[in-house]
Parts: structure tokens; sequence; C-alpha cells
């Protein structure tokens, strides 16, 4: 029999504390007494993916390492990140009941109404708020609307334009809709319809980069679900940048709903709607 | 009226970069989009620092304002680390906290800057300063915070000072934690955090 | 029972208020600056506020101002501020708060205050 050493390793109750109150402060996720089993877990995960010795080296280099390598890390493994249609429904719903009412209500003339779906991952995202306004936004009939969605992924860019996706990917959607608008592969996964696919246009977009966003102007929603909260604070305030000048005056952002832009930018004035909160650009100057 | 199809090509147009010359001459703009957006550009020059650390003075636009400061923290040279600690002095809150989230990337780099705001004559300045320690990820905070809980005249910059040993502490600022609680003996606020504090650090060993 | 929003960028300083007001019978909440102060405040009714001034992102103040221009049911609001400045009691009034306490608060101080403000002293 050998020592088994990771059997050692276990996070107290101030150890539990301190994380929690470190890591609320960095994403504005906080997590009850009764999540400590799952976030003991994944420390333990994490302490032992990192090499350190016990809670205590793992979390000093956490706070004191000049990147957030690490911090990206262990969001990822606390927060459940997956794509597939329909995800954050809610935010759907918000879209077609309220905040296009909004748009269209401020709007002067009868230009397209602009959308950016930013990152676009494999589509999923892009593709759902499609189907979300053809299906159920009535304004649909009076109003052209403009589909952007962007990744800085080339490949996965790719495989969005391509539009084809596994069992899973498309789980949430009601079969009513996976009839309308896919087609049945013989590998068992389902392509999406042309005029689907031929309703979004996607970019190839680094956030980050001054010159691929700087032709990024005129919207009036942005979904951006899941991206910051992986940035560091320089790049988080950076990108909410981009984001306040990609958008009209009285625009929105939607966030992940793990997200907040409570840790993000002061930029945006907190809006709600019965649906969902999102983040509005002010309509003047402030 | 539909949802458009994917041809609209027109965006992808190159709009060309514009040099530091015009872009600084923009910078005092009567359209405080233009500006916002000029100041937002500008973070690519190292020239820049010194004039928009002037337009900051002036600038009324909280937008622009926090575009400028963003600039001044990417460029992060020695005129923009000052015009942000000069902030701190502000009497516009809103201003003091955009100014810290900017000194939270860019202080790192000057930390002898943010030594001097701890020693500020205005005991807010100093609890401001305190407020930029965490992200600076320098290894002499912790014993500048020990200094502060020894020598600051100032209960509010002892408490803060506890606040933040609290997270970042080690073993070694217990004995100061104690002294800093003998030197203010009826306040309870402090003798909580002190006593938050050591319980925390104990059994944390020494950085 | 009254409830009651504590927005402060300090974890101590939340913790040290919730314990003496949980102790009191108020159920609380916490929020670490403005903005997030203000969600909270779109999702959940609040019989009393207690802000801090200095906060990342968004202070106090900005916060009250916003608060204060939302169509909910609004209720008092004490700023706590470490300075005692003229100039910071204005900026407290303008932006609608209905007190204003310097740092260090102490707990008697605080849970008269707020009995007040909520009404619970009179029950």
């Amino acid at each position: 029999m050998t020592v088994n050493v990771k059997k050692a390793l276990a996070i107290s109750q101030e150890d539990f504390v301190k994380f929690r109150e470190f890591f609320y402060r960095k994403t504005g996720i906080q997590f009850e007494d009764s999540k400590r089993y799952f976030v003991d877990k994944r420390l333990i995960e994490r302490i032992e993916a990192t090499g350190a010795e016990n809670f205590r080296d793992y979390f000093i280099n956490l706070r004191f390492q000049s990147s957030s390598d690490e911090l990206q890390q262990l969001v990822n493994v606390m927060t459940v990140n997956e794509t597939y249609f329909f995800r954050e429904e809610y935010q759907l719903k918000c879209l077609v009941n309220h905040m296009l009412e909004d748009v269209v209500r401020r709007k002067r003339d009868t230009s397209p109404i602009r959308i950016w779906s930013m990152p676009s991952s494999s589509g999923e995202e892009p593709y759902s708020i499609a189907m979300y306004l053809l299906e159920n936004w009535k304004g649909i009939n009076e109003w052209d609307v403009e589909l952007i969605a962007s990744d800085i992924d080339t490949a996965i860019l790719d495989r969005a334009r391509r539009g084809i996706y596994s069992p899973r990917s498309v789980h949430n959607l009601p079969s009513a809709l996976l009839e309308k608008h896919f087609r049945p592969l013989a590998s068992g996964d389902y392509q999406i319809s042309d005029e689907l696919r031929q309703s979004v246009e996607f970019s190839r977009v680094n956030l980050m980069s001054a010159t691929d966003v700087r032709q990024y102007r005129g919207f009036d929603v942005i979904f951006c679900r899941n991206l910051l909260i992986y940035f560091d604070d320089l790049s988080r305030r950076q990108a909410a940048d981009t984001f306040f000048d990609a958008l009209n005056p009285g625009g929105m952002i939607c966030l992940g709903h793990s997200e907040s832009m409570s840790r993000i930018s002061s930029l945006f004035v907190v809006r709600k709607f019965p649906d969902a909160i999102v983040y509005q650009k002010p309509l003047e100057g402030r | 009226m539909a949802l458009l199809r994917n041809t609209s090509t027109d965006i992808r147009q190159e709009i060309p970069a514009e040099d530091a010359a015009s872009l600084l001459a923009k910078l005092w703009d009567e359209s405080a989009t233009t500006r916002r957006l000029v100041a937002r550009d500008l973070a690519r020059f190292p020239e820049a620092s010194h004039r928009l650390a002037e337009r900051l003075e002036e600038e009324s636009d909280s937008s622009v304002r926090e575009a400028i400061i963003t600039s001044l923290a990417a460029l992060a040279d020695i005129t923009a680390v000052t015009a942000l600690i000069d902030c701190l002095h502000s009497e516009d809150a809103a201003l003091r906290n955009d100014a810290i989230e900017g000194l939270k990337t860019a202080g790192g780099l000057y930390p002898s800057l943010i030594q001097e705001a701890l020693q500020d004559g205005d005991p807010d300045v100093r609890i401001l300063a305190i407020g930029v320690l965490e992200s600076l990820r320098h290894p002499d905070v912790e014993q500048w915070l020990i200094d502060l809980l020894d020598h600051d005249a100032h209960l509010n910059v002892c408490a803060c000072a506890v606040d933040l040993l609290c997270e970042i502490g080690s073993g070694r600022a217990i004995p100061a934690l104690e002294r800093c609680s003998e030197r203010f003996p009826n306040e309870e606020y402090l003798h909580f955090a002190v006593g938050l504090a050591i319980q925390r650090l104990q059994g944390e060993g020494t950085l | 029972m009254k409830r009651i929003l504590i927005v402060d960028d300090a974890a101590t300083v939340r913790l040290f208020n919730r314990q003496i007001l949980e102790k009191a019978g108020y159920e609380v909440d916490e929020a670490i600056n403005g903005i997030e102060a203000l969600e909270r405040s779109l999702l959940t009714t609040y019989d009393l506020y207690l802000v801090d001034v200095n906060m990342p992102l968004q202070d106090g103040f900005s916060f009250l101002s916003n608060l204060r221009a939302q169509a909910i049911t609004q209720a008092p609001a004490v700023i706590i501020s470490t300075e005692a400045g003229e100039q910071d009691r204005l900026q407290a009034w303008e932006a609608g708060a209905n007190f204003y306490l310097i740092k260090p608060v102490k707990p008697d101080v605080l849970l008269q205050l707020v009995d007040m403000l909520t009404g619970e002293d009179d029950q």
C-alpha cells in the first residue's frame, strides 16, 4: 500500500468562506452553504490539476498570478458551459416579448433591426434567435432583421455555417420546430434549414482588436453570454467598451445567467423586463 | 419583411485607422460620442497619455471619462498612472472609483506611486489607495498594510487595512492587528474586523 | 419581516452589519457595488438601504440616483461614508439619501436608526 497523498486534500470551513468571498467578488457568483460539496470537489480537482500542495498554496497562486488563466479554468469548472438550442430561453422570450418592442418604439426609419451574437460558437445561439424571431415575434412581418454572429475561432465558424448538430444539441427544441427547421441526416445528426443558414451572417472577430471591431456599429441588441466571465478585468472592460460603442443609444446587451455587469462595467443602465434583466446603453450621453 | 439574407457584405469594408495627431485633435470635439471613440483609439499611442490626462481633468461626460481612464490604464506609463492617482483627490465619487478600476490594472507598474498615496495627507485618499492594493500583486503589500496599522492616526484607514489583510494577509500580520486593536480601545467595528482577520490568518503561516 | 439591503464592497463591513441586523430580526441581502444593488432592488422589494459611498464600478451616490429614478416602491436609504465633508453630505441628499452616517458605525446607533426608518420602533 502506498500512502494516498490526495486523500489528505480537504477544504476547511475557513477555506471555503475565503474562497466563496473571493469568487463572489470576482465573478458575482455566490455559492450557498448547500453548494459546499460541489465547490469543494471542484476546488480539489483544480488543486490537483495545478500541482499545488494544498488549498492555501493554490489560493495564493490564484490571487497573485499575473495572468488570469487559473481563474478562467476555475470559472469553467464552477459553471456549466454547454451550448445547445434554446439555452437560457428566458432571454429569447424577453427579446421577442419586450426588448424588440422597446427597440421598435424608438426607431425613426424602416432600416433593419440589427442583432449581434458574440461569440457565435457553433451557431446554436444565432440560429435560436433566428428561429425565435420567425416563430414568436409578430414584428417580423413589419421589420427587417439583420443577424450577425461572430467568433474568434474560424474552425468553429465553419461548423456554424454548416449547421450540423447532434441530437444532444437540439434536445431542448420542441419537436415541431425540429421537424420544421431541420433535416435529419443519415448519421443521426440534424442539419438546420438553408433558409435559417442564410439568415445569419457569420464573421471572424477578435473582440480585443480595435481594427476588427471598428466596423461593428449600429446594433440594437447584443447577445454576449458566458464569454466575459472568462476575461481578465482589463479585457472585460475593453470588451464592454466595444459593445457600448457597437450599440445604438437605447440598445441592449444580454449576458449569461451567471454573469453580471456589476463585475464588468459601469457604462450600462440595468433594465428589468418581466423575463430577464438586461443592460441598456443610455439614450443620451450621460 | 423578414430575416435578411446574409449577403450584406458592405459592412465588411475596411475603415482606415487614423494616426495619433488626427485623433488627438478630436479629443476636444463637441460630440461626446466622437470624444469617446477617439479616447479609446488613443490607447494604441504611448505619446497620447499626456493629452488624455489633460482631457480627463475637464471631461464631464461619464462615458468619455470611462474611456479615457481605460485607455490610461492600458497605456500605463508614469503620466497615465499619475493622472489616475490625482483622480483619487476628486470630489466626484464616480471619478474616484473609476480611477481605482484603472489603477488596479496599471498601478502595479509603479508601486512607489501607490505607496506614496498610502501616505497622503487626506485619509480618504489613503483609504482609496488601499482599495488598489489587492490587485497590485506586489510582494510588499502586506508590509505596507502592517505599517498603516501601526502608524496611521485615522481609524477608518486602519479599518480598511484590516479588511484587506483579512483577505490577503498572513500570520505575520497578527501582532500588528493586535496592536492596532489596542490603539483604538472602544471601537466595536475595528475589534470585530481584527478578530475576524486573526481567525482567518491563524494557520496561514507566512506568505 | 423587514428586509434590508447592505451595499458595501468590504466583506467585513457587510458581515458586521448583517450580524447586528439579523440578531434584531431583520432579513438582510448584500451587494458589492451600485450595479449589483440595483439588480437586487429590481428583483426584491426592500424596506431600507444601507449604502457605502466608495465602491468599485458604481459608487453609492450614483446607485441612489439610479434607484430613485426607478418606477418601483421606494424605501429610505442611509449613506454610510468615511467622509465627514459638507460636499459629501450635499451629494448624498441630492442623490436621494434620507440619512447620512459617518463610519465606523456603532451598533446601537445603527439599530436605532434602522428601527426608526423601517417603522419598527413603534410596533
